[in-house]
């Protein structure tokens, strides 16, 4: 019977590719997001307008603020009183402000002795485009303190965005967003809607089991999902630049593994769902709604009530998301995030049970 | 009783190089249940659309309720009702609640609504279930339902899309009843149906072929004329010369 | 053995009782009619024997296989249509029919001959999506696609709603030549006039079986003296005829009214008493498989 087996996984690729507008977009959406994040954390810095707030206009502080006058990315605005910082950021008259210490020549010149001293420059910074204030910092550093640089004396305080969210942090949410997409909406509307088509009642009425009738639907999303995971990682390595230092074998076999469990999302939802309406309304509320939520991918589950970090721990995007970061940002090998890998399987294989106990071979 | 409601000449309606509708004529007469019949894509639904204002011929004239179809569309639409079988009523509303809504959205007063929702729901002896939901009715319930909600605003002409198709006899017979009430008080019916049974029923029939009327006469004499027992005789005779592919 | 038999066959959806208690068989070889409104339970009763639902009392057997016990067993002998021609839209006709072949683990060679007569038809058409064919051609492709593993049953649930009158008319002759080639057909319609083209019938109403014989016998049953009366007047005719003495029931039949009577009417004096119609035409008729659902089911 491996024929028939064969010719269901046939059947269903014709679907999909039947479906052009549908394929497209689940092709190109991941696309367009890498994309657009690639753009947005290109590094160009232009026309920058800084304020300074010096309480005393000493040699130094001049010599300083010559140096940034002269550069072509930033635009000096004057000097402004204390008491105006927070009022010219927020209008947008200034993007950053560097603010001197009251002493500022006599604690540089310590600082240069190697004395450890306090902050003695403080940049507040507009940080609501991230991209632009990480560069920003890292300019007025090198060109405020010159060959001079010392950490020690710079302090950088972010306004309006105080974790720092670097874009390619992004790149694990995208990739636990997409999943689910592909694998557990489309795999659920496609089963649904033989339910609603009435093909469903002739596939069960043929010899054939339902197991099989699963799995021959599964494996082209499956393949397709494979696909877009090889884009996404090849967009996050060469265009954003996502380090990955810590192994691709890793980070493709747990992928492997959230794949699976969005293929028994999807499968479990179409057993609950008797339209295609519904079986989209429960993969947007019950799928959806909570990756976007609760699993770190737009708000980090520190930040969040604590009832909801109880409730995120039941989200299977928030350890796949958790440990694709510490994979490929933080460079961990796979070893690293076991405790993650084993609770996504031991999710993955509790769901496919009970979605295959409860898809049986009877109408009701 | 010879007074015309519908009247249409030559009426075409071409969706680029393909006719769908070609050059057909007729009239239908005050009171008359006239009977549209043809096969799946013989152009009855274009047809239909086009009396009821809702597209444009391409070519042809026609007055549906004195109504010019070019150009007095929005006021066809005020003086016919529409039934067909699949958009029926709202399942989630009360009885009552569905004659609301359609009367007030034909513009009925609040005072003539009531009136007109009782003296239709007591002919139906379905005054007392008024505050039922309609989801919780048989079909035949709700069939005879929607025609008596197409008629709430006294149209002259009711547009009738296969009315009893999958109805019980008992439920169809009472339904054919509501229809030849409506009729004697001169309500035109025109009725499109793939069912041949029911267009036994009308005083007239019409039978589409290719875009074309190929047949128009009373059941009796369209029997007589094709020499056949039934109208489905009748109509396969003439369908079966078709020659456009039914979509 | 009989081919279907179903005893005191029962099932709820909640409260409603969508099948009542209902028996019947159908001989090896036969076409028989299930013939009922929308609602009456048909598709219940097909779902049942076909296995997709479990009854909730009673006993059915197909191909003397217990429906509940044997049911994998049934599923691979039976062909099944459901009530929506039940093909994929975005597969071509062919790539439907090897699809449904690959299924049941047969090949299209090997059952052409037995869909030939059907197939043939549509052939012309293989390249096409089958969501893109007129409902006579889906019709015809749903059912090759029910018959390409060689089913010694066939069960139809209304195959021929929402098609055109030649194309049902076709269907029936297609249906009477898979009769001589030995399968038993089961098939079920909402049209009465349908029901002549059978060899049995069963009548159902409300999940009711309200008889059960063919179709000749089931008109024999009716023993009630009918009329056909016809006038120009339709209306005030129905309305007028009531209230004639020995009219037991009068309701609209197409062209004209039939009326029941009891048997101390005579026609001469109902057509004295209906003088005012000047167009009457009063005759005595056989009645239709109609005539006799409308009277099984005021019983």
């Amino acid at each position: 019977m491996k024929h028939n087996f064969l010719s269901f996984v046939k059947k269903e690729s014709l679907h999909i590719l039947r479906d052009k507008r549908t394929m497209l977009v689940v092709m190109l959406i991941p696309v367009v997001l890498m994309v657009l994040f690639g753009f947005a954390i290109s590094t160009e810095v232009n026309n920058i307008n800084v304020a300074v707030v010096a309480p005393e206009r000493t040699d130094g502080v001049k010599e300083a603020v010559d140096r940034l006058a002269n550069n072509s990315n930033f635009t000096f605005k004057g000097y402004i009183g204390q008491e105006r910082i927070d009022e010219c950021l927020r209008t947008g008259k200034a993007t950053a402000v560097v603010v001197f210490a009251a002493d500022y020549d006599r604690l540089a010149m310590q600082a240069t002795e190697g004395v450890p001293v306090k902050p003695i420059i403080q940049v507040i910074l507009d940080a609501s485009n991230v991209n632009m204030a990480t560069s920003a910092t890292a300019y007025l550093q090198s060109i405020l303190l010159g060959a001079k640089a010392q950490q020690a004396m710079f302090e950088t305080r972010m306004l309006f965005n105080p974790q720092m969210k670097s874009a390619y942090n992004f790149v694990p949410g995208i990739m636990g967003f997409i999943f689910i997409l592909v694998c557990a909406m489309m795999t659920s509307v496609s089963i649904v809607r033989e339910k609603e088509s009435g093909t469903m009642e002739v596939l069960l009425v043929s010899p054939v089991r339902p197991v099989k009738i699963i799995f021959a639907k599964m494996i082209p999303y499956f393949t397709i999902s494979c696909v877009v995971l090889v884009t996404i990682l090849l967009l996050a390595r060469y265009l954003l630049g996502v380090p990955m230092s810590g192994g691709v074998s890793g980070i493709f076999a747990l992928s492997l593994v959230y794949l699976a469990l969005s293929l028994s999302l999807g499968l479990l939802v179409s057993t609950i769902a008797g339209t295609q309406m519904a079986a989209l309304l429960i993969s947007a509320m019950v799928m959806m709604m909570p990756i976007l939520m609760l699993s770190g991918l737009l708000f980090p589950i520190e930040n969040l009530p604590k009832f909801f970090q109880v409730i995120s721990n039941i989200v299977p995007a928030r350890w796949y998301i958790d440990a694709m970061r510490k994979m490929m940002i933080q460079g961990l090998p796979i070893a690293a995030v076991w405790k993650e890998c084993a609770i996504l399987l031991g999710m993955t294989v509790s769901l496919l049970a009970v979605s295959l106990k409860k898809f049986n071979d009877k109408l009701e | 009783m010879n007074e015309t409601v519908i009247s249409v000449r030559n009426l075409t309606k071409c969706f680029g190089s393909f006719t769908a509708v070609n050059g057909i004529s007729f009239d239908v007469h005050k009171g008359e249940i006239f009977g549209f019949l043809g096969a799946n894509g013989a152009g009855k639904t274009t047809a239909m659309r086009m009396l009821c204002g809702l597209s444009y011929p391409t070519r042809g004239s026609g007055t549906v309720a004195g109504f010019d179809i070019t150009r007095e569309g929005e006021q066809i639409k005020r003086h016919i009702g529409y039934m067909s079988q699949r958009f029926s009523l709202y399942n989630d509303l009360t009885i009552w609640e569905n004659m609301q809504l359609f009367a007030g959205i034909y513009g009925l007063t609040k005072k003539d609504t009531d009136e007109r929702a009782k003296v239709l729901l007591e002919r139906l002896d379905f005054f007392s279930e008024r505050n039922t939901l309609v989801g919780s009715l048989p079909l035949g319930w709700k069939q005879k339902l929607a025609f008596a909600i197409a008629t709430i605003h006294r149209p002259d002409v009711v547009f009738l899309d296969e009315p009893t198709g999958g109805v019980d006899p008992m439920t169809r017979r009472q339904f054919w009843e509501l229809i030849y009430e409506a009729a004697e008080s001169g309500t035109t019916i025109f009725v499109t149906t793939h069912y041949m049974d029911e267009a036994e029923y009308c005083s007239r029939v019409s039978i589409m072929v290719d875009g074309e009327v190929r047949a128009l006469d009373t059941p009796t004499r369209l029997k007589e004329q094709f020499a056949a027992e039934s109208m489905d005789e009748v109509f396969r005779t003439l369908a079966r010369g078709a020659k456009r592919e039914e979509q | 053995m009989h081919a279907i038999e179903v005893e005191n066959l029962s099932k709820s959806y909640g409260k409603v009782k969508a099948l009542d208690a209902a028996s019947f068989a159908v001989r090896n070889g036969e076409l028989f009619g299930l013939i009922g409104p929308d609602g009456a339970g048909k598709s219940t009763l097909f779902r049942l024997l076909t296995t997709l639902l479990t009854p909730e009392s009673g006993k059915a057997t197909v191909n003397g296989l217990d429906t509940v016990k044997d049911y994998i067993a049934i599923r691979s002998r039976i062909g099944y249509m459901p009530g929506k021609f039940s093909l994929y839209p975005d597969l071509t006709v062919e790539e439907n029919l090897e699809f449904f072949a690959a299924l049941f683990g047969v090949t299209l060679e090997e059952s052409y001959d037995l869909i030939e007569p059907i197939y043939k038809q549509i052939e012309p058409f293989k390249e096409r999506a089958a969501g893109k064919l007129s409902g006579g051609m889906k019709q015809k492709l749903a059912l090759s696609c029910a018959l390409i593993h060689r089913p010694g049953i066939l069960f139809l649930d209304e195959p021929t709603t929402g098609v055109d009158a030649v194309s049902r008319s076709e269907f029936w002759d297609m249906l009477s030549g898979l009769k001589e080639r030995g399968i038993t057909i089961l098939v079920s319609t909402p049209y009465m006039d349908e029901a002549s083209r059978c060899d049995r019938i069963a009548l159902i109403n409300e999940g009711h079986i309200l008889g059960v014989d063919t179709p000749q016998g089931i008109v024999d049953g009716f023993r009630s003296p009918l009329y056909s009366i016809r006038s120009r007047h339709v209306f005030a005719l129905l309305n007028a005829a009531r209230q004639q003495e020995g009219v037991l029931e009068c309701y609209p039949f197409g062209e004209s009214h039939h009326m029941i009577t009891d048997s101390a009417f005579t026609k001469e004096r109902f057509m004295k008493a209906m003088s005012g119609f000047k167009d009457l035409e009063v005759k005595e008729i056989e009645p239709t498989i109609e005539d006799m659902f409308i009277k099984l089911m005021k019983r």
